[in-house]
């Protein structure tokens, strides 16, 4: 018999465990409720390199203008799969509840992680569920691991790569996820409303690889926000990375309520959107690839790298000075993603 | 965006410059407002003056100048199992002997992170078997928006809810920084927000008493060396007075509504500045009709011995006579991630300014 709400049973492993993933978890997520469930999902070894990642997934609230927890779990693995030029393939869900949550809420998130997982075309072949005593974890937490494959002609992709000379580009505006979250969080109303730009990149970093052979490295600014790649991204190469203040994208609600909260976009997460580093040459085509794609539409081209202050991030801003953009430091917002 | 946008265009910057180096004299310029000590390191401001135009940076951020036995006092707050103490982000990082106010918020849920006092008295409203301590941080800015709400704690008699009033006046402590022998201060850049509040007058005795020009300053890049152009046209002059350069936001006898309501709650009192020590009629207390919303008078706390690490020169950065790497702790054992003293404490804080956005 179903309840309102999650038990500690439906996570001891006997017959409310079964009839919750035979009738809860299975049906969202696109296998059949009298399937045969294995210790392990057998997947064919597709004969390439393999990408092989994982994340886990705290946010609160579980819902959020733009997203949620199930379709930030599913694209959260996928765009770092799709980072490393990775096809994703399949995934794993490991799901630990709170006793107490409504059946309903379990429901609503794992219809988003099997719609999520359809949207990005891979397929979630083994999982885990837990159910843990009131107040051990906030609702709802979820792990996804995912595999992907890497075609024989994609370079290695990795921040080490890039040289003096290249040029950094975004794929579209910063800091809208950051901001989303936290003013569903906070309860700050704000018109228009400032949805999150949650979204699968493996298709985007897909053309861009294609457009630009000398594609060094990509990554996706979550947790951190751009300032965090950059300065990643500077250490890797031992280069210096100069981006300009006026080329970043912004979205002018975003830049509003930043400034009203003094939160810079620079260090809000994004969970749709890519760094990339390209070799000069590629660099204008890779923009117009990025463009051409729907994830792509606000991409710019925000700096370069060189040899000057290596290790070290700079930022060139709107009124001609210069300063460094450091790591975030601290807790900038508690657990966004 | 309006009101931003037209104060952050670089096209406009070279003439600023230009109209500043013809006027340049050796001058020390000092700012009291973390908005304005932020916006000088974010934009680099100082790169673009002459090198004897000097910018120091004054007591301005109202985090930092809390006294660590505050932070500690309502910290203590929260092993009452009926008390939640509602704050402001910025200053739940602050570090105490008995911890922060972050960790607390984490290990116990007594704390709870407001946007506005209001936030606070309605969930004092929500949870009548809970006792709301409002922790209530800032200068004139926000001490009318704490008074306005106290008055409606009296009015309805919300008798679950009480500040603990850390709010501080920024005049007193620009006259107790003018008398200390090693200030070396020539004009200040005055605080745009609490101008907005407390008006031009305020800052008349350091015309009077002291020969400094002062011009009550906006936020934005332009805005800040239009005020240092502003600061040199007076001593052209030979002008000591309080000009206004944020006229978008400050008139000059400030928001006399905002003023009565912070009257009629609170009363005026001596109070411990962190860094500064004791300053006399610089604080601000709920007045005796408000006693019983008065957190000090329902939660009497023992003195506390709370010290400054004694290496730290925080008193001196906030005092302008030393700049923060002067200070052999700076970026070295003191950092945003472990502060030793309170211009490292917040983001506002000058050390915290000049570690976040020092240049190559």
């Amino acid at each position: 018999m179903e309840t309102a709400t999650i038990t500690l049973a439906h996570g001891a492993g006997g017959r409310a465990s079964d009839e919750l993933i035979r009738s809860v978890v299975l049906p969202a997520l696109g296998g059949a409720s009298d399937m045969t469930l294995c210790d392990a999902a057998l997947i064919s070894n597709p004969g390439e390199r393999i990408a092989f990642t994982t994340d886990g997934f705290t946010v609160t609230p579980l819902f959020f203008p733009g997203g949620n927890i199930g379709r930030l779990a599913v694209f959260g693995t996928v765009n770092d799969l799709a980072m490393v030029g990775a096809v994703p393939r399949y995934l794993a869900l490991s799901i630990i509840a709170e006793e107490g949550l409504p059946m309903e809420s379990l429901r609503s998130v794992l219809r988003e992680v099997g719609n999520a997982a359809r949207e990005a075309s891979v397929r979630i072949v083994t999982g885990d569920t837990k159910v843990v005593g009131s107040g051990a974890v906030d609702k709802l937490f979820l792990t996804t691991a995912g595999i992907g494959t890497v075609g024989g002609d994609v370079p290695l992709l990795s921040p080490d790569q890039a040289c003096p000379g290249d040029v950094v580009l975004v794929s579209g505006t910063m800091g809208d996820h950051g901001v989303a979250v936290l003013s569903a969080r906070e309860g700050l109303s704000f018109t228009p409303q400032i949805t999150s730009d949650c979204a699968p990149l493996a298709h985007l970093a897909g053309v861009l690889l294609a457009a630009a052979p000398s594609l060094r490295c990509m990554r996706d600014p979550t947790r951190g926000g751009l300032a965090s790649v950059l300065n990643e991204f500077a250490r890797a190469a031992d280069a210096g990375f100069e981006i300009q203040e006026d080329a970043v994208p912004v979205r002018r609600e975003v830049a509003a309520l930043s400034e009203i909260l003094g939160l810079d976009p620079l260090y809000l997460a994004n969970e749709g959107k890519l760094v990339a580093v390209v070799g000069p040459r590629d660099a204008d085509r890779a923009l117009s690839a990025l463009r051409a794609h729907p994830l792509g539409l606000e991409a710019r081209a925000i700096g370069t790298v060189n040899a000057d202050h290596r290790g070290l991030v700079v930022m060139r801003t709107g009124i001609g000075t210069r300063r460094i953009v450091e790591y975030p430091t601290g807790e900038l917002l508690p657990r966004i993603c | 965006m309006r009101y931003l946008a037209e104060f952050r265009q670089g096209g406009l910057v070279p003439g600023l410059v230009d109209a500043i180096a013809r006027l340049a004299r050796p001058i020390r310029i000092m700012e009291v407002c973390g908005g304005h000590t932020h916006a000088i390191c974010r934009y680099g401001l100082a790169a673009l003056l002459p090198p004897e135009v000097h910018l120091v940076h004054g007591p301005g951020c109202p985090v930092c100048i809390v006294p660590t036995a505050t932070v500690a006092n309502a910290v203590a707050l929260t092993d009452r199992p009926e008390v939640v103490v509602a704050c402001f982000g910025d200053i739940m990082r602050v570090p105490s002997p008995r911890g922060t106010l972050l960790s607390r918020a984490r290990g116990t849920g007594r704390v709870h992170m407001v946007y506005s006092p209001l936030e606070a008295l309605d969930l004092a409203r929500v949870s009548p078997d809970r006792q709301v301590v409002f922790l209530a941080i800032g200068f004139e800015t926000t001490a009318p928006s704490t008074a306005m709400v106290l008055r409606r704690a009296w009015k309805d008699a919300v008798s679950n809810f009480t500040v603990m009033s850390a709010h501080y006046l920024v005049p007193p402590a620009l006259r107790a920084l003018m008398r200390h022998p090693a200030t070396r201060v020539d004009a200040f850049i005055a605080p745009g927000h609490v101008s907005a509040v407390i008006g031009l007058r305020a800052y008349d005795f350091l015309c009077a008493d002291h020969g400094c020009p002062v011009v009550v300053s906006g936020f934005e890049p332009l805005d800040i060396l239009h005020s240092v152009l502003m600061i040199l046209e007076q001593f052209q002059r030979g002008e000591a007075t309080v000009g206004n350069q944020y006229r978008r936001a400050v008139r000059y006898s400030g928001n006399e509504t905002a003023m009565a309501a912070v009257s009629e709650v609170f009363a005026v009192a001596d109070a411990d500045w962190r860094g500064l020590g004791r300053i006399a009629a610089s604080g601000l207390m709920p007045a005796p009709d408000y006693g019983a919303w008065d957190a000090a008078q329902r939660y009497p706390a023992p003195q506390s011995d709370a010290e400054d690490s004694a290496e730290c020169r925080c008193g001196d950065v906030l005092r302008g006579i030393i700049s923060p790497a002067d200070c052999a702790l700076f970026a070295a054992a003191c950092t945003p991630e472990n502060p030793f003293g309170p211009c490292m404490v917040s983001t506002e804080g000058t050390c915290a300014a000049y570690y976040r956005y020092r240049d190559v």
